[in-house]
């Protein structure tokens, strides 16, 4: 089953790379996002980029967001070009293939993010090229890795279940875009209602809070969902119900 | 052990109210190039999709090997190899890329893999092609690749739905003899449906007709021709094609039916009559008979005739 998975995420990560006719169009995007997160928010930062690591954390949302794009053109799209069909009249296991769909969405934005985390170190250092080498917090370097893989895998589910309900690809990345805006806008919109002199108060606590205690939470938290969703993605991906559909 | 790969027995499915398959029972022993005949809405792509554990069927049995499609359904889909409604194929990939995905799929060793696409895209003159995008591709090159991905893995059995459907006919003709050439070479059984009788009668050696749902015809090509027992003349000659003989035709006993095909007639009569009464009334009524061929209709014919027959 893991090579199965294996073959259908690599399969659908090329496609999402070809997705604008060559190789060049989506090699061009992901080195944008490389570009902005591993050199210029760095150099911008300079310093701060190791020091402040809350700073990374700003810009993190823009690999994950791209795990909505493969997800929808994966699962929707493959529907509405009229290959999945095709793909359930073979012998790969329901299972495997709609793992393989989460593996291959989740490797993509969770990938670029950890290259552009990584690039982003480099690029601090050849800028204090001479200067002690520097890295991220190690606490705060698992901690992220951590929890964008589980904020990977989140999206990606909930991109199944959402995929599966909308008539065309397009559909159903403007809906699971949205509910993502909506999810990061929230606690924007709730500061902004906040009473006048309210923030500064909670701001100045936000800094003595144990941040470590914070990512369990998150972690598990994301965790626990991430299980629940799969295993009730597991039960709605059946071929006999597809076809139908 | 018996030689059927398929055993259908009283299959039904309905979606809601629609009765899309009733009591369709039949066997096709291996190695049989079957082709199931009907028109659009029959009931044709439910049968595959039944036959492939895609659909779950409301009545009745089928076993694809001995096996339930739904309950074994990837023991049978292991075995089998499929064009869909659809071709199926990744058309922002190469066609190197989508057999490869499909290779893979099948856990074919690489090696054999990249000889058993240069096989089939030799074959079907589609290998110096095999680097290009699919999506750039004519539906016939298209329709090829997708006969090629369903061949790739050697599948005992072959589900192919419209093959044809969209091609124009010189691209159709070269498909059905690409189908031919590997048909032969590949010794599979082969499960076809088409709305082309032409095709369903060069390629099949066993024919069922579905309508509306039901199965209302099952044999050999010849037998099906056969069965709706009726023989056409065809008569040339001169003032062959005046109304009031036409019309003086239609009213004899075992006439079924007159057609004027330019110069010529066509007359469908009613069972094993001779030929001689409709010559007789052509000559008494001033026309001059050059020839006659007397021919047992075509499976089109005999279709169109079973169709008649049912809406009757």
């Amino acid at each position: 089953m893991l090579r199965d998975m294996w073959t259908i995420s690599k399969k659908d990560i090329k496609e999402v790379l070809f997705s604008r006719g060559n190789k060049r169009g989506g090699l061009i995007s992901i080195l944008v996002v490389v570009g902005l997160i591993g050199v210029y928010f760095p150099l911008f930062s300079q310093d701060t980029w190791f020091t402040s690591p809350i700073s990374v954390l700003n810009w993190a949302w823009m690999p994950i967001f791209m795990v909505t794009s493969l997800v929808t053109d994966s699962i929707a799209g493959e529907r509405e070009r009229h290959t999945l069909e095709t793909l359930l009249a073979s012998r790969v296991k329901d299972q495997a293939i709609l793992l393989g769909k989460i593996s291959a969405a989740v490797l993509y934005g969770w990938g670029l993010f950890m290259v552009s985390l990584l690039v982003g170190a480099i690029t601090i250092n050849i800028a204090n090229w001479g200067g002690p080498l520097q890295f991220y917090p190690l606490g705060f370097f698992i901690a992220c890795a951590g929890l964008s893989l589980l904020l990977c895998v989140f999206i990606s589910t909930i991109g199944v279940f959402v995929s599966l309900r909308a008539p065309t690809a397009r559909i159903a990345y403007q809906r699971l875009s949205l509910s993502m805006l909506a999810l990061v806008m929230l606690p924007v919109i709730l500061v902004q209602l906040l009473p006048k002199g309210s923030l500064a108060p909670m701001l100045a606590s936000l800094e003595t809070i144990n941040l470590q205690l914070v990512f369990w939470i998150l972690g598990i938290a994301l965790l626990g969902l991430d299980t629940l969703f799969i295993l009730a993605a597991l039960a709605r991906f059946k071929r006999t119900r597809l076809i139908l559909e | 052990m018996n030689n059927n790969t398929i055993e259908c027995k009283q299959l039904g499915k309905n979606f809601g109210a629609l009765r899309a398959l009733q009591n369709v029972s039949m066997q096709i022993p291996a190695g049989s190039v079957f082709g199931l005949l009907g028109p659009n809405g029959s009931g044709k792509t439910t049968t595959i999709r039944l036959m492939l554990g895609l659909l779950q069927p409301d009545a009745g049995s089928v076993s694809v090997f001995g096996l339930d499609p739904i309950s074994q359904g990837d023991a049978v889909r292991e075995q089998c190899g499929a064009l869909l409604e659809h071709t199926g194929l990744y058309e922002r990939l190469s066609a190197e890329d989508n057999l490869n995905f499909y290779g893979q799929i099948w856990h074919m060793p690489q090696r054999e893999l990249q000889a058993r696409m240069q096989e089939l895209l030799g074959k079907l003159d589609l290998w110096d092609r095999r680097k290009e995008l699919v999506g750039n591709w004519s539906r016939g090159m298209k329709q090829k690749l997708a006969v090629a991905r369903a061949m790739l893995h050697q599948p005992k059995l072959v589900f192919l739905d419209e093959p044809t459907a969209g091609l124009d006919p010189v691209a159709a003709a070269a498909l059905n003899n690409d189908l031919l050439k590997l048909v032969k070479d590949e010794q599979a059984t082969i499960f076809l449906t088409t709305h082309n009788l032409s095709e369903a009668e060069k390629v099949c050696n066993l024919v069922g007709v579905l309508r509306k749902g039901q199965l209302i015809a099952f044999g050999g090509p010849h037998t099906l021709t056969q069965s709706t027992g009726n023989a056409v003349v065809d008569i040339f000659g001169q003032n062959l094609t005046a109304s009031a003989i036409l019309e003086k035709l239609r009213g004899l006993p075992h006439v079924q039916q007159v057609e004027a095909v330019d110069d010529h007639l066509v007359i469908e009569l009613e069972g094993k009559t001779e030929p001689a009464e409709v010559i007789k009334t052509l000559v008494m009524n001033g026309a001059a008979v050059d020839e006659v061929r007397r021919r047992q209709a075509d499976l089109e014919e005999s279709f169109l005739k079973l169709m008649e027959e049912e809406n009757a």
